[in-house]
């Protein structure tokens, strides 16, 4: 076969930690070639080590063939090697082209030549099918639209080897069919491909084969007509995965949660929540499932105080919290697992541990009359830590210093071990690999057989079916269906929220 | 190198380069550095004399860098140290001149408190027009700079003299003179303030590390969302934020107008200290003790700086230079902190 790049035995290390140790990655030409490995395992290291950011301490390099030694990231390019950021790398207010001449624009009499440029842009935007408009300004596009611009970088720069690092994970499900789509035309015009990612299901519709790193260490390459998600995460994680999660069934109690006749405002003064009604019920997980964007996060901002409901009433246990603040919700009994965990959910400069008393800091032992005693934080701290599987170095560590997989379990120890009635999860597991999925899955099911109410968002439907006992749809502000997991289908789901009402469950 | 001694060693390599780039200048403009620093030292320590007045000056410089460093340590940037510190002034000596017959344990903790009142109040409303408004505290507390100066002065002029330059001197009830430390300083004009000056840096520390409104205000500086989030009213937060901070600054006028000057008069234009509070909070790493350190340096080259001509001839301006040098490498850390792990990474090799 012929290989376009062959990373042979390559190792890093950083300050004594092997980051990567004796891992080989051969990419061939026309495929595309999975780099999977949990969250930490050491993917994002040989990826630099490859795009000239770190320098390896041992292992060779060959492109075509041939020994190559990449110092910084302009040798990598021009070799033909091109990264797609997971986290965009765009100038807001510029235009498309300007992007992507960034650094490297086509100048005439010291000017730069805009208009040839653009034309560039679009030759090689409607070559793959990118369908972009290369005057358009990237504050106006589309997420989707933004990682096809930062494609279209690495082309202009002609790449021939593209890297994709993470390329779902900001991606709606009908824009990542779009970069399927996409991807295969690369392939079409004789790209490589690698892809970084931790999603199975992604990776046997359009990979060709998969190269699994663990803890660092290369684990191996499988062919993936070979293979099977199974077989796949248990190379990933060194252990059986299982998918669905075990669970008994519920035995709802009374309603926890009621909402009635609910209407909030989102940030624009637009109504984003319109008249809903919901219950939750002590026992029972419910699954809020729809496309982002159709109220979803007001509606929870709502519950927790955090936003303004302009109709409508929330009650807990049979007491009206509507607009409550939040420290009033907390302390009425909801806990809140937030969506952004960097944004929300912790403060990254402070020590993790720290972070766990985030909401019970000024009450006792945390707190004695207006003095913090960091001692008994502490002791809580690590407490959750053990009881959570949190991996850190110390409870001192800084949050920021976490991976994300940890930060989450760090949350949601917190969020937990307050006891609520209700637990409220939203997007528990993103970003997150199996293991850790797995862990989250069964610390929800486990607050339900507690006899608490968990309210459940995601947008990823297999994390819907699998966990929730009811799925509730959500559409343009409103619950348009209550469906029973086994009674239901994803196709009936995804009709569901895409506005359709022949759904076959009760109307609520 | 672990991470505290980065800390540390930024603001110290920071002063050291300064020092060589002033060397330099000294010699490229004919003068003999070795003599000019020599003047300098021995302006600053060298007898008891200019050690007071070293310290003396450090504490106005304590209280600027401290309410400058509180309030980012919470998040925002108070510019308006100079104006809180003016107000703060003028209210400290106003009810120091206007009580007379007050006995001492009464009437100074009152002109103090009138002056951290002051400035607080001149923290105030920058605090509540960022927190109802989200009007940015840089721009309020720039133009609040420029109204403390004119309204000082016009209550100086109007209201509190008539038609003088400067007040009265406050009674003796309301004085932080202290004989002991002129004395054991050669008559220095060394005041009680630099007791207060410490104390003040032990409560901010304290008040930021230790106590529950500490943790949220902190909290609160790193992440408004989370803080939010967590139940904390981050609007009060910030408002109390810029209070305290104004008031910090606002006993830094109080040490000006009780114990350096003991009156306030006309100023044609700022004081500078509250802008130097700038630079000793960001020098010092916003942390307690570092101001204190920082504030010490700021001291001794201000008025080690008056020495320089006379000793050695080499124009006392040059300090500034190394003042804005200093600034400028602290500024600039990250230089410092690359070229450190550069220099690691070939001892290593």
């Amino acid at each position: 076969m012929d290989y376009v790049i062959e990373m042979l035995g390559i190792r890093k290390e950083f300050n004594g930690f092997v980051a990567n140790d004796d891992i080989t990655l051969q990419l061939a030409k026309g495929e595309i070639h999975a780099l999977l490995g949990e969250n930490g395992a050491g993917k994002s290291t040989l990826m630099n080590v490859l795009f000239g950011l770190y320098q390896p301490e041992a292992g060779v390099i060959k492109v075509n063939g041939k020994d190559v030694h990449i110092t910084n990231p302009n040798i990598a390019n021009d070799l033909g090697i091109g990264m797609v950021h997971q986290h965009f790398m765009l100038v807001d207010t510029f235009t498309v082209t300007e992007n992507i001449v960034l650094g490297n624009e086509p100048k005439k009499f010291g000017t730069v030549n805009m208009k040839q440029a653009e034309q560039k842009v679009r030759e090689l935007s409607e070559q793959y099918g990118l369908a972009v408009d290369p005057s358009a300004k990237i504050a106006d596009i589309s997420v989707g639209m933004q990682q096809r611009v930062e494609i279209l970088k690495t082309l202009y720069r002609g790449a021939e080897i593209l890297i994709f690092d993470e390329p779902t994970a900001v991606l709606t499900p009908q824009e990542i069919k779009e970069l399927i789509q996409i991807m295969r035309a690369l392939i079409k015009e004789g790209k490589s491909i690698i892809l970084i990612t931790h999603k199975l299901k992604e990776i046997m519709e359009v990979c060709d084969r998969v190269t699994v790193i663990r803890k660092g260490k290369g684990i191996g390459t499988v062919n993936v007509t070979e293979t099977n998600p199974n077989h796949l995460a248990s190379l990933m994680v060194g252990r059986d995965v299982t998918f669905t999660t075990e669970k008994k069934e519920a035995v709802p109690a009374e309603n926890v949660l009621e909402i009635r006749g609910l209407s909030v405002n989102d940030s624009r003064g637009v109504q984003a929540v319109r008249e809903l009604n919901l219950d939750v019920r002590a026992g029972e997980i419910v699954g809020i499932c729809g496309v982002d964007g159709n109220g979803q996060s007001e509606l929870i901002e709502a519950i927790t105080g955090l936003r303004k409901v302009s109709n409508g009433t929330v009650m807990l246990n049979g007491k009206n919290i509507t607009s409550f603040k939040p420290r009033k919700v907390t302390e009425s009994g909801v806990a809140h697992i937030p969506q952004d965990r960097h944004k929300h959910g912790l403060v990254l400069d402070y020590p993790i541990g720290v972070n766990m008393v985030l909401q019970t800091y000024y009450q006792k032992p945390f707190s004695k009359s207006g003095i913090m005693n960091y001692k008994e934080v502490y002791k809580k701290a690590a407490s959750l830590i053990k009881e959570f599987d949190v991996r850190t170095p110390s409870e001192t560590t800084l949050a920021r210093a976490l991976s994300g997989g940890n930060q989450q379990k760090a949350i949601i120890g917190r969020e937990i071990d307050r006891d609520p009635d209700l637990l409220i999860a939203a997007q528990p597991t993103r970003g997150l690999d199996v293991g850790a999925i797995e862990f989250i899955h069964r610390r929800l099911i486990e607050q339900r057989d507690n006899g608490k109410a968990v309210l459940l968002l995601s947008f990823e439907l297999d994390e819907i079916m699998n966990v929730s006992d009811r799925i509730a749809v959500i559409y343009e502000g409103q619950i348009v269906a209550v469906v029973q997991p086994k009674e239901t289908t994803e196709q009936e789901l995804g009709l569901l929220m895409a506005g359709s009402k022949k759904g076959a469950g009760e109307r609520v | 190198m672990s991470k505290k001694w980065t800390v540390l060693a930024v603001p110290v390599i920071s002063v050291l380069l300064g020092l060589l780039a002033g060397a330099v200048i000294m010699l490229v403009s004919g003068n003999n550095p070795a003599a000019g620093y020599m003047a300098l030292w021995n302006g600053a320590f060298g007898d008891t004399f200019y050690t007071g007045e070293t310290l003396r000056q450090m504490t106005p410089y304590i209280f600027a860098g401290l309410a400058v460093a509180f309030a980012f340590r919470t998040g925002l940037f108070n510019i308006g140290v100079e104006g809180q510190l003016l107000v703060g002034w003028l209210a400290s000596v106003w009810v120091g001149v206007a009580f007379t017959d007050l006995p001492k344990v009464i009437h100074l903790p009152m002109a103090i408190g009138a002056g951290a009142l002051a400035g607080a109040l001149w923290g105030f409303i920058p605090g509540f027009l960022k927190a109802r408004l989200r009007v940015h505290e840089v721009i309020v507390t720039i133009m609040m700079n420029y109204t403390a100066l004119h309204v000082t002065n016009h209550f100086i002029r109007n209201v509190i003299s008539d038609g003088s330059d400067a007040t009265d001197v406050v009674n003796e009830t309301a004085s932080l003179r202290s004989p002991f430390l002129e004395n054991i300083t050669d008559f220095s004009s060394l005041h009680n303030g630099l007791y207060l000056a410490v104390l003040a840096a032990i409560i901010m520390w304290f008040l930021l590390e230790k106590t529950t409104l500490g943790y949220e205000l902190r909290a609160v500086g790193y992440n408004q969302h989370a803080s939010e989030y967590a139940g904390m009213n981050v609007n009060r937060n910030i408002v109390l934020s810029m209070v305290i901070s104004g008031a910090f600054a606002g006993i830094g006028g109080s040490m000006q107008g009780l114990g350096t000057f003991g009156n306030m008069f006309i100023n044609s234009g700022f004081s500078g200290i509250g802008f130097d509070g700038i630079a000793v909070a960001l020098l010092g790493g916003n942390t307690a003790i570092g101001v204190v350190l920082a504030a010490l340096l700021f001291g001794a080259l201000k008025v080690g700086s008056l020495n320089m001509p006379i000793e050695s001839g080499v124009p006392n301006e040059l300090v500034e230079i190394v003042i804005a040098l200093i600034i400028f490498f602290v500024a600039s850390s990250y230089m410092i902190t690359w070229l450190l792990s550069r220099f690691k990474k070939k001892e290593a090799k």
